[in-house]
């Protein structure tokens, strides 16, 4: 399987050593689907796993040039990541990861090329709040239609009224002013 | 009062909305201008194998639209598994498809062994493999039990179903503890060794197992009734069946010949002589049959692995931590055949105790997709068997 062939076709793919995946920025990401689709050398018909991921916002130590090392903060991010596999040729996996910032989260929905990402893009806009552009229903799919949050995302915190409290006091109060302004907005 | 409507009016391409007011006054093809009856079936149905809802509009007795509705068991398994240790999750993949707890334990322990580059010793993949392929006939006993009562075939062919079950799920217990609940596997092998009265009941019931399923397709293979039910039930096209990313049973029923013990022969698989049952109708029957004959194989394996099986070794590697286990920074991907589909685990380490993300490709989540589709213009008292037949355990839908 020649996986090279998706960075000489898309100069712009970054093949990314640590994860063994090629990070697709969203504009790229239905043309590079459909290579992968269309492509007789890798033929991948079958987009087995979808899954998002949340990135936060972390301090990372980068080096300079004279050694010395400085603090950088690093924003947070969410990913989808693709793992695309061959029927036809029993090849694969290709990972593909599409990365998106964390406050206003859009990638190009692949439903239109692959059915197979239809209940799991839900699931994602569902837990991690990535909204797919394109995307024929894009409903919540296991939590409830009112559900207000997404409660994969790292920085999640449970509502106060988790189990129902007729009178709440102490701790429960208390953890309600933790994150008061929250809850108002 | 029913409001008035345009003269043309296509119901099956009208996109509406599923949520909140609309207005059904179709009809194509039918002089009378009946209405079109929307029903909720589930989620308390005695049929959908759990909390599952159908949300389906019918013209007639015809399906129109149809949508599941599920998450009802949802208890975001994810995220408790990325606040827990690697090991602490082990007994949580159980809970997933409670039908096959081995197979899931196998495929998380499979991801994990990938991400940590764990060798697993000779015995203990045998005993995996005993272990999936007993899970695999337990699972599709069970499903054509189910599915026949789904028919209307109340009790008998799904208590003759559940007695051999519960043979093999004696044994379960006999090395896990569980029966259902098995919390087996460990990274780097299992966690009880066989004994040797094991392994002979073990092959009592593989011996055994054959003369039931002869049995068991006397009274169904060739049964008229349930023939006339699903020939040309809920045909799944073999296109139609890749692009919506269908594994397992259903997919090979559709004609595809994609088994992932034969693709990716993880563990051991490629030292056994066995052969992938392939459908050419893609239809309910073909699914039934698929199941029936992948059992045949499974008993074929089932034998080869316990005539190979290493009388001595270890079964699990002992240089795996058990405490402290922490695989170092990267993400895997590792999948295995479960008797329901490709069952795959996404983790990504951070190189902590925890996994930083958790995902479980289920697949019978993603078997759902395409439900709607093979409903469509069906009888309403097919759906259920359609759905019977694409073996749904709500504890993996909903996660």
């Amino acid at each position: 399987m020649n996986t090279a062939l998706i960075t000489q076709n898309f100069p712009k793919v970054i093949w990314e050593d640590a994860s063994q995946s090629f990070v697709v920025s969203s504009a790229d990401l239905i043309e590079v689907v459909y290579f992968l689709k269309s492509s007789p050398d890798l033929a991948m018909d079958f987009v087995s796993n979808v899954a998002g991921v949340d990135w936060l916002a972390r301090q990372e130590k980068v080096k300079n040039a004279d050694g010395t090392e400085t603090e950088m903060e690093k924003p947070g991010y969410l990913e989808v990541v693709y793992h695309f596999f061959s029927m036809a040729k029993k090849q694969g996996p290709v990972a593909l990861r599409c990365r998106t910032n964390r406050e206003n989260p859009i990638v190009p929905s692949i439903t239109p090329i692959f059915r197979g990402a239809e209940f799991q893009e839900r699931e994602i806009y569902d837990l991690y709040g990535i909204r797919f552009s394109g995307h024929p229903d894009l409903r919540r799919i296991l939590m409830w239609d009112e559900f207000q949050d997404y409660p994969m995302r790292k920085d999640y915190k449970e509502p106060d009224d988790y189990e129902w409290e007729p009178t709440p006091h102490d701790e429960v109060l208390e953890k309600s002013k933790q994150h008061a302004s929250k809850s108002s907005s | 009062m029913i409001p008035t409507l345009p003269e043309t009016f296509d119901a099956a391409s009208a996109e509406q909305p599923l949520y909140g007011p609309r207005s059904y006054q179709v009809l194509s093809g039918n002089d009378l201008g009946t209405q079109l009856l929307e029903i909720s079936m589930g989620p308390q149905h005695p049929s959908t194998h759990g909390v599952f809802r159908m949300d389906v509009v019918l013209d007639g007795e015809e399906v129109v639209k149809l949508k599941p509705v599920f998450g009802y068991l949802h208890r975001n398994h994810e995220q408790l598994a990325e606040k827990t240790s690697y090991l602490g999750s082990m007994p949580y993949t159980d809970r997933l498809d409670y039908f096959c707890s081995m197979t899931n334990n196998w495929a998380y322990a499979h991801a994990v062994e990938k991400l940590a580059a764990i060798e697993v010793p000779e015995r203990a993949e045998y005993i995996r493999v005993i272990m999936a392929e007993l899970t695999r006939l337990v699972n599709h006993t069970c499903l054509i039990g189910f599915m026949v009562n789904d028919l209307g075939a109340l009790g008998t062919p799904l208590i003759y179903a559940f007695r051999e079950r519960e043979k093999i799920l004696d044994i379960f217990e006999a090395v896990s503890g569980g029966r259902m609940m098995c919390n087996y596997m460990r990274f780097g092998g299992v966690r009880v060794d066989l004994t040797s009265q094991d392994l002979k009941r073990i092959s009592m019931i593989v011996d055994n197992y054959p003369y039931f399923l002869d049995e068991f397709e006397k009274l169904l293979t060739g049964n008229e009734i349930l023939m006339s039910r699903c020939q040309g039930v809920g045909v799944l096209s073999k296109e139609l069946a890749i692009n919506a990313s269908i594994t397992g049973p259903m997919l090979r029923a559709s004609g595809v010949d994609y088994d992932i013990r034969k693709v990716d022969k993880y563990g051991i698989y490629e030292r056994f002589d066995f052969r992938v049952p392939i459908g050419d109708h893609g239809d309910v029957y073909d699914r039934y049959m698929i199941r029936v004959l992948e059992m045949r194989e499974s008993i074929k394996i089932l034998k080869q692995a316990l005539k190979q099986f290493p009388s001595a070794g270890d079964f699990i590697n002992p240089n795996v931590k058990l405490r402290n286990f922490r695989p170092k920074a990267g993400e895997v991907y590792g999948r295995i055949e479960s008797p329901k589909g490709e069952l795959g685990f996404y983790l990504v380490s951070g190189g902590g105790t925890m996994p930083y993300r958790y995902h479980v490709r289920a697949p019978s989540f993603i078997n759902l997709t395409i439900l709607e589709d093979m409903c469509l213009g069906e009888k309403v008292a097919d759906v259920i068997v359609i759905l019977g037949a694409v073996d749904i355990v709500l504890g993996e839908v909903d996660r």
